[in-house]
């Protein structure tokens, strides 16, 4: 064995929050992720050009539903945020109602999302606009989807007890996601529900 | 409940003999057998793989041109149909263009990387694997369409309307719709995982103005692709759509056609880009190595790579100037495509002054690295003159065409990548390749590309389409294509005398050594081939150039190489900040898991079932998907103590 009285700089060992890779990784995920929407939506504003403000529904999308649904959505965020708070401060509880209120609105978003595609008076294939209405708005449907799945994995490692406040970088990285999910509904819902009220007269 | 360690200071240690290799391969190696081949989540073994099977694909990418090339020799030939032809061509352009040319660079950044960066591993070990398996999936998806007919036949950019189900009404074009889909996801885990290791997996001292050019070629191809890949995988998405489900995106009635071209080219024109610009990293980091002096201007070398990419977002519409878009829209992307020949060709004078400063060591690899200066500088006079949009309407879908993509990808991917084998495969295998067979092996694809692919601007100035299966014998294009077949056939006798070079040297190469070049950066300073853990301790880097410090004598300063961390609980590297490379983190390295496999299997099952709407076998497929992932992310609860395990 060699001489081993020297040693190199203290330094974290692991994953550690943002500090991880993980964390880097999502960032990046999130990146070619919100490109595909960004292509999605040039898509979408393309057919807008070209054929004019006369190729929108000539009724304007309703609010009803869908209004409601942006503010559970925001709210499932606020809540994963409040979660996370509990996970660095190794109050667990907090945690798992943070994560669980999140689910539970995610899964509220996803059941009135259905109401409201049924009730469309066009479909996926009647016109062009369904065929964008009912791919973009699927496409975050799927993100959801699978957003949920991840809340739900992490919620059950926290509840196993998996995480410390110094450790638990998949709260912090799945929690990125789902904002992230949050924010495209953001654009999504301006392109489709508000843009119309602002482009032409019913 | 758990024995985690929140912090340590690592021993720095010397290497003395097998100390600490011994104990680092223990903790590296894979476990042999076939469990430990399809676990295995070594760097090393998946950049050689990568570059195996990129090369498979290169030869039968190769056959294909070749067989076109009998049909084309003369006129009014009868070797192929004109449906076979179709699926030749497409699938010739398919199998270079996404099966060849950005695999086999992926193949070489992950094998170089980590030994480039003083790192053990990548970022993200099991990522790499999985983006393999991926590939492999696709190439295999494509593939098993084409032996069975079903191949893609639409031209590899696929336009529609052709491509819609009301003229194409078979699968072959969703084979590589859904194909294509699968690829995008293994480029895009790929590049994730090149931007963090660019990140955060350089050794100490490393900042970003020490990195090889190669790593800043690799970085920018892959940002670029996390950015562009969507939207092909997208434009393919929705013509599965509209093909299957009856969705309006491309059709001619409700539809926009031209949307396809706008999506397929915001992806196609970055992605040549980030099938050239690592092959350029390449010779920017070995040349020098010839040339017995550093490159000339790193500094606008890398520079002008990030720059050509970000102009290269810009350049799409000049693949559609014939489209009868607005005037202001063709003077807008003309002059951008002019502009980015500033930036592209700064690494050309940067080369070329290398050569003319240094003292040139006249080897094989030297010889690939040089004429593709000369044939980049071809490919790139003839994309200037089809830059002006008048030109490019006399000469689009031309032969000329033909040509200028051939110099540029055979001349800015084939040539340095043939290089770059003669040049890296000592380190891979230990043995340097045959240096007389390698000249003849240089020669003949010089003169066989130059004679085949040369006469191709003529026939395009003639008026020859591309495409055409044959061609009447009044043309009078006859003569030249009978030497354009012969040319390629010459190509691909040296393409030939590469893999023999490859086999005899497999055995009887000359045994390399550590550095055989007297090279200047870190893979040298490591055995050839190198260890499974690659470093024994963690280098320290002072300069651009650790291995040659002594004689260039930049700075007092000395990188330190056999001196440095010992990081040794377990698979562990350094973490270091992004900018100037200070450690700060050990990172912990995953074991060896057969999870990416199974995550591959599962999404290979998944699209073969979307494939032929097989809705039960896409579920069981995305089953599998979810579960590898869950045991993919699995916390660790308690961390294995190799101390411990040891004694």
């Amino acid at each position: 064995m060699a001489d081993a009285a020297t040693l190199g700089p203290e330094l974290p060992v692991g994953a550690r929050g943002r500090n991880s890779v993980g964390w880097l990784g999502m960032l990046c995920l999130i990146g070619t992720e919100a490109s595909l929407f960004a292509y999605l939506l040039f898509s979408y504003a393309y057919f807008l050009v070209r054929f004019g403000p006369a190729w929108l529904p000539t009724r304007h999308p309703s609010l009803l539903l869908a209004g409601p649904n942006t503010l559970i959505l925001l709210a499932s965020s606020v809540a994963v945020w409040w979660g996370e708070g509990g996970a660095r401060q190794g109050r667990r509880g907090r945690l798992l109602a943070g994560l669980g209120g999140a689910i539970a609105l995610g899964l509220l978003f996803l059941t009135v999302q259905i109401f409201e595609w049924k009730a469309k008076a066009f479909t996926l294939t009647s016109s062009a606009y369904g065929s964008f209405y009912f791919t973009i708005t699927g496409f975050h449907m799927a993100h959801v989807v699978v957003g949920v799945t991840i809340l739900a994995v992490v919620f059950a490692w926290s509840a196993a007890g998996d995480f410390t406040p110094r450790r638990h970088e998949p709260v912090v990285i799945s929690s990125a996601y789902w904002h992230f999910v949050d924010v495209v509904w953001l654009v999504v819902f301006t392109a489709f529900y508000i843009a119309p009220y602002l482009t032409a007269a019913p | 409940m758990t024995a985690w360690e929140s912090s340590r200071r690592p021993r720095i240690v010397r290497v003395d003999g097998d100390f600490p290799g011994a104990r680092l391969t223990r903790i590296w190696e894979t476990e042999p057998g076939l469990k430990g081949w399809l676990s295995s989540v070594d760097h090393k073994e998946i950049g050689k793989r990568y570059i195996i099977t990129a090369l498979i694909f290169l030869v039968l990418g190769g056959v294909e041109a070749l067989v076109m090339r009998l049909q084309l020799a003369g006129p009014d030939q009868h070797v192929l149909t004109p449906e076979q032809y179709d699926q030749l061509f497409t699938m010739h352009g398919v199998t270079m263009i996404f099966l060849y040319a950005a695999p086999i660079l992926t193949g070489f950044s992950n094998y170089l990387w980590p030994l480039l960066l003083g790192s053990r591993d990548m970022a993200f070990p099991r990522l790499n694997a999985l983006s393999y398996w991926v590939y492999l999936a696709a190439g295999l998806f494509m593939y098993a369409g084409f032996v069975t007919g079903q191949g893609p036949d639409d031209g590899w950019f696929n336009y529609v309307p052709y491509a819609s189900r009301a003229f194409s009404p078979g699968i072959n074009i969703d084979v590589y719709a859904l194909g294509l889909i699968l690829l995008g996801i293994s480029t895009t885990v790929g590049s994730v995982n090149f931007v963090v290791s660019f990140l955060r997996t350089r050794a100490p001292g490393m900042s970003i103005d020490r990195v090889p050019i190669l790593t800043w070629g690799t970085l920018t191809a892959s940002v670029a692709n996390l950015l562009a890949v969507p939207s092909v995988s997208l434009a393919f998405f929705l013509l599965w759509m509209d093909r299957q489900f009856g969705t309006h995106f491309f059709g001619a009635s409700q539809g926009q056609p031209l949307l396809w071209q706008h999506l397929f080219w915001m992806f196609g024109h970055p992605w040549v880009y980030a099938i050239v610009l690592p092959a350029m990293g390449m010779v920017s980091d070995a040349l020098p190595a010839f040339c017995r002096r550093p490159l000339v201007g790193y500094t606008p070398v890398a520079l002008s790579t990030v720059g050509t990419m970000a102009l290269g977002f810009g350049v799409w519409v000049h693949h559609m100037f014939a489209t009868g878009l607005p005037s202001l829209a063709l003077s807008f992307f003309s002059g951008a495509s002019l502009i980015i020949t500033i930036p592209s060709a700064v690494a050309v004078f940067a080369w070329t002054a290398t050569i003319w400063t240094g003292r040139p060591v006249i080897r094989t690899a030297f010889l690939f690295f040089a004429s593709m200066i000369v044939l980049f500088v071809i490919g790139g006079v003839s994309g200037v003159m089809t830059a002006s949009t008048p030109v490019d309407w006399q000469l689009t879908q031309t032969y000329f065409i033909v040509a200028h993509i051939h110099y540029v990808l055979i001349g800015i991917n084939v040539f340095p990548v043939v290089g770059a084998v003669y040049y890296w495969f000592p380190k891979m295998t230990g043995r340097l390749l045959d240096e007389r067979l390698g000249q003849v092996n240089f020669w003949t694809m010089f003169i066989g590309f130059n004679l085949g692919f040369f006469p191709m601007h003529l026939l395009g100035l003639m008026g020859m389409p591309r495409r055409i299966y044959t061609y009447g014998a009044d043309m009078g294009w006859s003569s030249m294509n009978m030497v354009v077949s012969l040319g390629s056939f010459l190509f691909a006798v040296g393409i030939l005398l590469l893999f023999i070079n490859i086999a005899i040297s497999l055995k009887r190469g000359r045994i390399a050594g550590p550095d055989p070049w007297g090279a200047p950066t870190l893979e040298w300073s490591v055995p050839s081939p190198p260890p499974p853990y690659n470093f024994a301790v963690i280098p320290t880097v002072e300069s651009r150039h650790p291995l040659w410090e002594h004689w260039l004598e930049e700075t007092p300063a000395r990188s330190r190489l056999d001196e440095g961390l010992l990081l040794d609980r377990g698979r562990e590297t350094i973490g270091t900040t992004a900018l100037d490379g200070e450690p700060n983190l050990i990172l912990e390295m995953p074991a060896d898991t057969i999870a990416p496999f199974a995550l591959a299997g599962g999404l290979a099952v998944t699209f073969v079932g979307a494939l032929f709407h097989a809705w039960w076998l896409a579920g069981l497929g995305g089953a599998v998907v979810a579960a590898s992932l869950v045991a993919w992310f699995w916390p660790r609860r308690v961390h294995a103590d190799m101390d411990k395990a040891d004694g």
